[in-house]
């Protein structure tokens, strides 16, 4: 997938937007590589809990992030959709993320974008890169390095 | 650097390689004119290519190496020792010379008149009388160079090295140690000839004739070119078997043909591109003839390099991974293992020493054995270092079998050279082939016996991109184990006779003569409790000479897999060696039996029975402990491995020879041993024993009851206090004595044979 460098200019930011647990979070569009319907997700026993497991993306195994575990919220409740699956590559790797479901991509004007606020949850600020005021909802963007450097969390 | 350039380079190493296993060849058959004229050929070769693109340095020392090779062939000089050293450090600095020339891509300042002034004085028959009046001058002995009747070749060939080397500046220092002093420098050739070193006008026949030959059949081709290859095989493979199970569960069958033709040219494309990555192990062994012989000219031994099998094909990759570990070991092999001749003689061997290297294809791996009739491991010397090295404590040492001791050199740091020599005995070693070996996926096994050698066997898969793995299955999720370590697979149920045995919760399998410690899948991957009446089986797998089961609820099919390696963040895991992409689109993850084996309570380093006691106190590994109770309420304990069986004699089954009870079993009188003076034989019903076996002699222990199987730390909390005791631990949280087998082992051989076997066996 090939996206061309002029999303991000004029100071306006294209994200992805998705939601988990009724919360609207976007990442850079740019960054997103593939969105899928996650089938046959293999477990990885004593695995980080923030690892749903593994699945074969065309030949490719690639990692799922359990997206609401890592945002330290709570489980899904059982027997809803399997949810939906935001492709992200990092240091060469493939990771996906696993969330409840996946909005449209969003252009957001520079000046819509409003610092973290500091009473958010310590596990959100950490991984949050900024706030953005999106018509009357807010569209927390994820840093995805952050987001996928689940060895210095634990 | 341009092209040619580069090509003349990866041929001129090559040739040098050839040039050195040639030489060394050509040495001990110095009749055979066969390899006299290879050996002339691929100098001539590198010297009249040197002198077509240029390079007059190398020239001039393939020259002066070359006029030597001549006057072998043409029977003026006699192959000596000296002169053959003289051609390899001629070789050796034509790839020092190489090297700066690849690596600048020109060729280096300086000049080479010491070395080539000491070739052509051998070449001039002057050198034989200098070893004998070192003073003398060889100034004028080019004097029969220019004798019509007796050398005209040499003469031209010193006009062409004098024209080569130009200007003489001693620039260049000595090559090692010197056995002759430098030569004077030849006289320049007063009158300059036209010299064209293309043409090569004393080029022997066979040069221009064979040469082209090998030009046609083969062609160079970048490795990361087959690499990207192999990669894009391994897919389409995989692609392949995705298919093929798609077609498996249709009923239709118009894909059946067309795709049945699809499989059978995968399989065809990936033998052909394996093949391709195949080289001889040959390549590997290479410098090793050379290695050996510099060893003897140092030390003064005899020894013969016997190289079997050096067409066994293997992979690029692994061929690189094994190169160094197998140098590595010929060289202790060379400087520890074998002898001197005086020794040798002295103890009624062959003044020559052996050392065969072997290479062979078996079930899908390839075995390389390295065996030397050398003197042995000195097992007293392993025992001390060990001590000494604090690897081990006296007491630990005293509950270990020869056997268990040797594995001590496979250790970080460990090295028994009481004098660290030029080749080896600077404790880096063992440990580090070990490691190089198991990466590849590979296992190493030594024995040795005192006087007699050392023999080292190493197993490594075929190719390293796509191994054969066992599918299993627990607890609904699938895994897959290397088919290289696993040696059998047993089905525990009541109707074949074989069960699960736990002993509180550490379970075990009697299978055949041993006690097979057993590692539960389930339990080890936290995948919840088992179901009681689930079919188990157990897969019987292999390090190095240990053994334990791993118990899984299904086996599958073996398949044919891709290794991949982990996420970064899936990494830290000892169980997984990597995941990969089954047939059937499944991800699944690789077990590594190397981190399960640790879950065994098996240290990684000691990979023979109790060394995992003392393993226990270097790295705070878990030790696997038969708990008991023998006379008295106290515990005792032994450590899992040793014990043979745990059998129930009937009371009634024993007998008394010559005053000692004795049992009949398997054929055999084994006789019985109390614990302590208050212990005695049950006076009916059934007598639990400890069976233990060595050297194919068994002893029984009477206990009263097998209490636990423990997994500990082993702190011995006091020193021994006793015969037949090691000491006193802390294991489960109670006090336990841990009893000693050996001392009970020797103690009944010297009762029951003569006393002379203890020595021999335990020496």
């Amino acid at each position: 997938m090939t996206i061309r460098e002029d999303a991000g200019d004029d100071a306006s930011h294209a994200f992805v937007t998705f939601m988990v647990a009724g919360q609207v979070l976007g990442i850079p569009v740019m960054k997103v590589q593939d969105i899928l319907t996650p089938e046959a997700i293999a477990r990885v026993p004593l695995g980080p809990p923030d690892v749903r497991g593994l699945i074969n993306l065309r030949g490719r195994i690639v990692t799922v992030i359990d997206v609401r575990t890592r945002l330290a919220l709570t489980a899904a409740a059982p027997g809803k959709n399997q949810g939906m699956c935001v492709t992200v590559e990092n240091d060469g790797e493939l990771y996906t993320l696993l969330v409840d479901d996946v909005g449209d991509v969003v252009s957001l004007p520079a000046e819509a974008r409003e610092p973290v606020p500091p009473t958010l949850d310590s596990s959100w600020t950490d991984l949050a890169e900024g706030v953005f005021r999106m018509g009357d909802e807010l569209l927390v963007a994820l840093d995805i390095a952050k987001l996928l450097d689940i060895r210095r969390k634990n | 650097m341009d092209d040619l350039l580069s090509e003349f380079i990866t041929e001129t190493n090559e040739s040098i390689a050839t040039l050195d296993v040639e030489l060394v060849r050509f040495e001990r058959e110095s009749s055979d004119t066969a390899i006299l004229g290879n050996i002339f050929r691929l100098m001539h070769t590198i010297k009249g290519t040197c002198g077509f693109l240029g390079l007059p340095r190398l020239e001039a020392v393939a020259h002066a190496g070359e006029n030597v090779l001549g006057k072998f062939r043409d029977g003026e000089l006699p192959v000596t020792p000296q002169a053959v050293t003289l051609i390899l450090r001629c070789i050796d600095h034509i790839r020092v010379l190489l090297a700066e020339l690849e690596a600048a891509g020109r060729e280096p300042d300086g000049d080479d008149h010491v070395l080539i002034g000491e070739i052509n004085a051998v070449a001039d028959g002057t050198q034989t009388r200098m070893a004998v009046t070192p003073q003398e001058s060889n100034a004028g002995d080019s004097a029969p160079v220019f004798d019509e009747a007796g050398f005209p070749v040499a003469a031209e060939l010193l006009a062409e090295v004098a024209q080569a080397l130009g200007p003489v500046s001693d620039g260049f220092p000595p090559l090692g140690d010197t056995f002759v002093e430098p030569a004077p420098e030849p006289e320049p050739e007063p009158a300059p000839q036209s010299v064209a070193p293309a043409k090569a006008p004393e080029a022997p026949r066979e040069a221009s004739s064979e040469a082209p030959a090998h030009a046609v059949s083969s062609i160079r081709v970048n490795v990361d070119v087959i690499e990207n290859l192999m990669t894009l095989i391994s897919e389409l493979v995989l692609t392949r078997n995705q298919l093929m199970q798609l077609q498996r569960s249709q009923k239709g069958g118009e894909f059946k043909v067309p795709l049945q033709r699809l499989s059978h040219i995968t399989s065809d494309l990936q033998d052909g591109v394996t093949r391709m990555r195949m080289q001889p192990i040959g390549n590997a062994w290479a410098k090793l003839p050379r290695i050996v012989r510099d060893l003897c000219l140092d030390a003064g031994k005899k020894i013969d390099l016997v190289q079997r099998g050096e067409g066994t094909e293997l992979d690029r990759q692994v061929l690189e991974l094994i190169k160094d570990p197998l140098t590595h070991m010929i060289r202790n092999s060379a400087d520890h293992g074998i002898e001197d001749p005086a020794t040798r003689l002295g103890a009624g061997k062959p003044e020559t020493g052996t050392i065969l290297l072997e290479a062979y294809h078996e079930s899908g791996h390839i075995f390389i054995r390295i065996a030397d009739d050398g003197r042995g491991l000195n097992v007293e010397r392993i025992r001390q270092k060990a001590l000494a090295n604090g690897l081990v404590t006296e007491a630990e040492l005293a509950g270990l079998s020869e056997k268990q001791i040797l594995q001590f050199i496979f250790r970080p740091g460990f090295s028994t050279a009481e004098k660290v020599t030029s080749v080896s005995g600077r404790g880096v070693g063992m440990d580090v082939v070990r490691t190089n070996i198991e990466r590849i996926g590979g296992t190493i096994e030594m024995t040795s016996v005192a006087g007699e050698g050392t023999t080292f066997l190493i197993k490594i898969p075929l190719t390293l991109a796509i191994v054969s793995a066992l599918i299993v299955q627990t607890a609904g999720e699938r895994f897959a184990l290397p088919q290289i370590n696993v040696v059998e697979l047993v089905r525990a149920d009541a109707r074949s006779g074989t069960r699960i045995e736990t002993i509180k919760d550490a379970p075990v399998l009697r299978l055949r003569d041993r006690l097979l410690p057993l590692v539960s899948l389930r339990g080890l991957l936290g995948l919840g409790e088992a179901k009681a009446d689930s079919d188990r089986f157990i897969v019987v797998t292999e390090l190095g000479s240990f053994k334990f089961g791993i118990v899984v609820d299904r086996v599958f099919d073996t398949e044919e897999i891709v290794v991949k390696p982990v996420a970064p963040i899936l990494r830290g895991n000892p169980y997984y060696a990597g995941n990969t992409i089954l047939g059937d689109g499944s991800v699944i993850m690789i077990l590594d039996p190397n981190g399960v084996a640790a879950a065994a309570g098996q240290a990684r380093t000691g990979n023979d029975g109790a060394a995992s006691a003392a393993a226990a106190h270097a790295g705070g590994d878990l030790t696997s402990l038969l708990l008991f109770r023998a006379g008295g309420t106290e515990l005792k304990a032994v450590t899992l491995d040793t014990v043979s069986r745990i059998e129930e004699i009937d009371a009634g089954a024993i007998e008394h020879v010559g005053g000692r009870p004795v049992v009949q079993y398997r054929q055999q009188l084994m006789p019985l041993v109390m614990l302590g003076d208050g212990q005695s034989f049950k006076p009916s019903g059934k007598q639990p024993l400890l069976v233990f076996t060595e050297n194919g002699q068994s002893l029984g222990i009477a206990v009263d009851e097998v209490v636990d199987i423990a997994r500990d730390h082993v702190e011995l909390e006091l020193a021994p206090r006793g015969d037949g005791l090691i000491g006193s631990a802390i294991i489960a949280g109670k006090a336990t004595d841990l009893v000693d087998i050996r001392h009970y082992l020797m103690r009944s051989r010297d009762n029951w044979f003569a006393p002379e076997s203890v020595e021999a066996a335990h020496g």
